[in-house]
C-alpha cells in the first residue's frame, strides 16, 4: 500500500528544473511561504540548512537565539502579533527537545508555527546515533501535526502541508523532521502551496439554523453577556464583535488570550474573566441569561467549578473547534465555525436592542472592586511600589498602543488587569501552559513581526532568569524591545498560594537575585533601577523613550497578592476580593 | 423560555462498551497519534485492530473501549482532529455487525482419548486449523463470549496455547465509505470564504 507522500507526490508533475539539494530546497519553500524571519540555532544534524541559509541572508532574515526554547517562543510571539506563521529552525536531539516546551505552549494556546529540525541520517535513525532523539515521537502530542522526512523529494510536500495546517481553522504547531541525507541529497524543484488535504477539513461549514437558534436565544435575553475569545483575535472578528455587542446592547468579557480584541475604553468592555480577572465578569456569569462564548474554550482557569458555572444561563458557543464544544461546559446552541465568519451572520439576524440595567450591575461591581482592591493597587499613597501602578505607569506612557509581552505569575495577572489595551493584537502572553520564561524571547518575535510597534516585556524576577540568556540575542541584533523587570525577590504567585493555602509554609520560594543591572550591563544593553515611587516617572520616561532595547527593573513590595481571586475548584460567584 | 436547559441524560456516565471505527490514511505513526489520546485520558483500549478498507490508501481501525458516552464520544472528537484521519464514529453493540476469532492449542493425544473433543469443536461452531502430530490447532468465530465458552470447555484438556483478536465490526448504517470519502474531497470546508460585512 502506498503512503500518502507517496500517493501525494506522485501527483506532483515532474517539472523540467535543474536539480537542487534538499537543504536549499528547504529555503525555498520558506520563501514561497512568503516566510522574512526565522528563529534557529544551528547543530550537526541541521547545517545543510544553515549552508543553504547563508546564500539567502538577503531574503531571509535568521536570529539566532541563544537556547532553542526561545527560538519557539520568538515564532510564537511573531505569529500572535502579525496572524503569520512564526517559523523556527533547531538540530536533532537536544536542540528539539529544547523546542519542545513552546510547541507545547503553541499547542494550547492556538498558535501558529512550522518548526523545523534536522535528524540523524535515515540509515541511522533508531541506532541510538549521536544526537539522535524520537522528536516525532516526542513531539506527538503537542504538535497539530508533525512528520518525518527522510528523502529529499518529500520536502515541498511536507513544508507545504506545514503551513497549510498550521495556519488554517484553529492554528497550532507543526514540527518537520528532516534527516540530514535528505538535506544532501537531491531534487526537481517545484513548490506548490497546498490548499487541500481530504482528511482535514479545518473550516466547518456555518450551519445558518443554528445562527438562526442563536439569534432566537439573543433576541429573548434580558441578560445576555458575551465572553470574547482568542478566536475573535485569529480570525479577525474584532470589526464583527464590536457591531455585534453594540447591535445587541450586551456587556463583553475577555478572556486572557482574548485580551486587546475590544477595546478597553468601550462602553460595553466590562473586564477581564478569570482566576483573578475583574470581579463583575466573573460574578455575573452566574447571573446572565444567555452567555455568548466566542472563539474561547472554557478553562477552568475562567470557569472554576463547572458544576457551579453558568448553569442558570442558556448557553451559545461560537467555536471552531468541534472538539470543544460540549467539552467543559454543555451549551444550549452551539455554532461550530470560524468566529467572523458566524458573527457576520449573526449580526443580521440579531434585534437592536439595549440592556442599560444589566450593564449597570457590571458597573456596580466595578466600582465595588475599585473601592476594596484597585484603589489600593493603583494609587498606593505609602509603602513600596506595586505591580499595579506600574503598570497603569506604562499604560498611560503607552497610551495602551503597546505590545504587551508577559511572562507567567503574578506580573501577568496584574499587567492582564491593568493595561489598557487600545490596539488590538497587543497582547502576547502564556496562557495555556502557563510558561515562565516565554516573555522575553517572545517579545524578541513580536518585535521582529511588527517592527514599528512598542513592544514591551513585563517579567518577573523568577520567570526572566529562565529565560535571560536571550539579551545575548536582544543586544546581537539590536531588538529594540523594552523589558520590565518586576522584581519582589519571590515566585510570587506559588508564594501566594502558599500564603493562603498552605499556612504560608514558603517553601523554595524565595529568590537570592543577581544583580540584574549588572547583568544588561554584561551584554551592553541599557539598564536603570528603581525602588522608590518618586523615581519612577523619570526612570520610566528615561526607559521608554531610549532608542533600543532597554531594562527597568523595578523592586516591587515583596508579599503582595493578587486580588479578586476565585480560589482553585471554587464557583466563580466566591471570588475573593481580599 | 421554558426553565429547563438540557436535560442531563445519567446514562452518559454509565460505563459500557464502545466500537469505534476510524477511518483513516495510510500513514506510519498515526497508531500512536491515536493512542495517546486514549492513554492521556486514562481510558484503557480493550482491543485494536487495523486493516485496510474496501477504499485504496484507506485503513480502519477498529477500536473497543469500556468508558461512558460521554468519554467516548469527546475521544472520538479528538480522533477526528488528527491531520490524517477522514472520519471516526463511535458505535454501541446493537449498530454494528462484529466478529473476533480466537485460536485454541491443545495437546493432540486429548483426540486419542475418544471423540469428545470433536463433537465439541463440532457443537461450537469451531473448526480444526491444522494437526500436528504432538498439537492441534482450532479456530473459532465469534463473540467473545462465544470464544470464551469454548476456551472454558477446552481448558480440562490442557490449552497449549490461546489467542483472540482484536474485534473487527462494520456499522449497520447504508453509508458507503467511498461515497463519504468522495463527499470530503469536494467539501468546501478547506479554506474560509466570508462575504463582507
Amino acid at each position: 500500500m502506498m503512503n500518502t507522500s507517496q500517493l501525494e507526490i506522485a501527483k506532483v508533475p515532474k517539472a523540467t528544473t535543474s536539480k537542487i539539494s534538499g537543504s536549499e530546497a528547504v529555503i525555498r519553500c520558506l520563501l514561497e511561504e512568503g516566510v522574512e524571519t526565522v528563529f534557529g540555532y544551528p547543530g550537526g544534524a541541521i547545517m545543510p540548512v544553515y549552508d543553504a541559509l547563508y546564500r539567502h541572508v538577503d531574503r531571509l532574515t535568521h536570529v539566532l537565539v541563544r537556547h532553542e526554547q526561545g527560538a519557539a517562543h520568538a515564532a510564537q510571539g511573531f505569529a500572535r502579533v502579525t496572524g503569520k506563521t512564526g517559523v523556527c529552525i533547531a538540530t536533532s536531539g537536544p536542540g528539539a527537545t529544547n523546542l519542545i516546551t513552546g510547541i507545547a505552549d503553541a499547542q494550547i494556546d492556538s498558535t501558529p508555527i512550522v518548526c523545523i529540525t534536522g535528524q540523524v541520517p535515515s540509515h541511522l535513525l533508531g541506532t541510538d546515533a549521536f544526537q539522535e532523539t524520537d522528536v516525532v515521537g516526542i513531539s506527538m502530542p503537542v504538535t497539530k501535526w508533525n512528520y518525518q522526512v527522510s528523502k529529499p523529494e518529500e520536502i515541498p510536500y511536507a513544508i507545504a502541508r506545514a503551513f497549510y495546517i498550521a495556519n488554517s481553522g484553529r492554528p497550532g504547531p507543526v514540527l518537520i523532521d528532516i534527516t540530514k541525507d535528505a538535506q544532501f541529497g537531491e531534487l526537481d524543484f517545484k513548490y506548490e502551496k497546498c490548499e487541500r488535504i481530504r482528511s482535514y477539513h479545518p473550516y466547518p461549514i456555518l450551519d445558518e439554523s443554528k445562527i438562526k437558534e442563536a439569534a432566537d436565544l439573543i433576541n429573548q435575553a434580558k441578560r445576555p453577556y458575551i465572553l470574547v475569545g482568542q478566536g475573535v483575535i485569529i480570525s479577525g472578528a474584532q470589526k464583527e464583535l464590536i457591531a455585534f455587542a453594540e447591535k445587541v446592547g450586551a456587556p463583553m468579557a475577555s478572556t486572557l488570550l482574548g485580551l486587546s480584541a475590544v477595546p478597553v475604553s468601550h462602553p460595553l468592555y466590562v473586564g477581564y474573566l478569570g482566576m483573578h480577572g475583574n470581579y463583575g465578569p466573573n460574578v455575573l456569569t452566574n447571573e446572565c441569561d444567555v452567555l455568548i462564548a466566542i472563539g474561547m474554550r472554557f478553562d477552568d482557569r475562567v470557569t472554576g467549578d463547572l458544576d457551579r458555572y453558568a448553569k442558570q444561563a442558556r448557553i451559545i458557543h461560537i467555536e471552531i473547534d468541534p472538539a470543544e464544544i460540549d467539552k467543559n461546559v454543555k451549551t444550549t446552541v452551539a455554532v461550530n465555525a470560524d468566529a467572523k465568519q458566524a458573527l457576520v451572520s449573526l449580526i443580521k439576524k440579531v434585534n437592536s436592542n439595549q440592556h442599560d440595567q444589566w450593564i449597570e450591575e457590571f458597573r456596580k461591581c466595578e466600582k465595588t472592586e475599585q473601592e476594596t482592591v484597585t484603589r489600593h493597587e493603583l494609587f498606593p499613597k505609602s509603602g513600596e511600589i506595586k505591580m499595579a501602578e506600574v503598570v497603569r505607569r506604562v499604560s498611560e506612557m503607552t497610551k495602551g498602543k503597546a505590545i504587551l509581552v508577559t511572562d507567567v505569575g503574578q506580573h501577568q495577572m496584574i499587567a492582564s488587569r491593568y493595561y489598557r489595551f487600545d490596539e488590538t493584537q497587543s497582547n502576547v502572553t502564556s496562557g495555556g501552559l502557563g510558561t515562565m520564561g516565554f516573555s522575553l524571547p517572545a517579545a524578541m518575535g513580536a518585535k521582529m513581526g511588527k517592527p514599528d510597534r512598542q513592544v514591551v516585556a513585563i517579567i518577573g524576577d523568577g520567570g526572566f532568569q529562565m529565560t535571560i540568556q536571550e539579551l545575548g540575542t536582544i543586544f546581537q541584533n539590536g531588538i529594540d524591545i523594552k523589558i520590565l523587570v518586576l522584581n519582589n525577590h519571590f515566585l510570587g504567585m506559588v508564594r501566594q498560594w502558599q500564603q493562603l493555602f498552605f499556612d504560608r509554609r514558603y517553601s523554595f520560594t524565595e529568590l537570592n537575585n543577581p544583580d540584574f543591572q549588572l547583568i544588561a550591563q554584561g551584554y551592553n544593553i541599557q539598564t536603570q533601577k528603581v525602588d522608590k515611587r518618586e523615581d519612577l516617572d523619570s526612570a520610566m520616561k528615561k526607559w521608554l523613550d531610549h532608542k533600543g532595547p532597554n531594562l527597568l527593573e523595578v523592586i516591587v513590595e515583596k508579599e503582595e497578592n493578587v486580588f479578586p481571586m476565585v480560589p482553585s475548584g471554587e464557583s466563580v460567584s466566591n471570588i475573593r476580593l481580599k | 423560555m421554558e426553565d429547563k436547559l438540557y436535560s442531563e441524560d445519567h446514562t452518559d456516565k454509565e460505563e459500557k462498551e464502545f466500537t469505534l471505527s476510524v477511518l483513516t490514511e495510510d500513514k506510519a505513526g498515526l497508531l500512536n497519534n491515536i493512542t495517546i489520546i486514549f492513554t492521556r485520558r486514562k481510558i484503557n483500549i480493550s482491543s485494536l485492530n487495523v486493516s485496510n478498507s474496501e477504499v485504496a490508501g484507506v485503513s480502519r481501525f477498529t477500536i473497543v473501549t469500556v468508558t461512558t458516552r460521554e468519554k467516548a464520544e469527546k475521544v472520538v472528537k479528538q480522533i477526528r482532529k488528527l491531520v490524517e484521519v477522514l472520519g471516526a464514529f463511535v458505535y454501541e453493540l446493537d449498530q454494528i455487525y462484529y466478529q473476533e476469532i480466537a485460536l485454541y492449542k491443545v495437546p493432540t493425544k486429548v483426540f486419542l482419548n475418544g471423540n469428545s473433543i470433536e463433537s465439541l469443536i463440532r457443537n461450537s461452531g469451531a473448526r480444526i486449523l491444522v494437526i500436528e502430530q504432538d498439537h492441534i490447532v482450532i479456530e473459532k468465530t465469534g463473540h467473545k463470549g462465544e470464544t470464551h465458552d469454548l476456551y472454558k470447555k477446552l481448558e480440562p484438556f490442557g490449552l497449549l496455547e490461546f489467542v483472540r483478536s482484536g474485534r473487527v465490526a462494520i456499522s449497520r448504517s447504508k453509508r458507503k465509505t467511498e461515497a463519504y470519502i468522495k463527499e470530503l474531497e469536494n467539501s468546501e470546508s478547506n479554506r474560509l470564504s466570508i462575504k463582507d460585512f
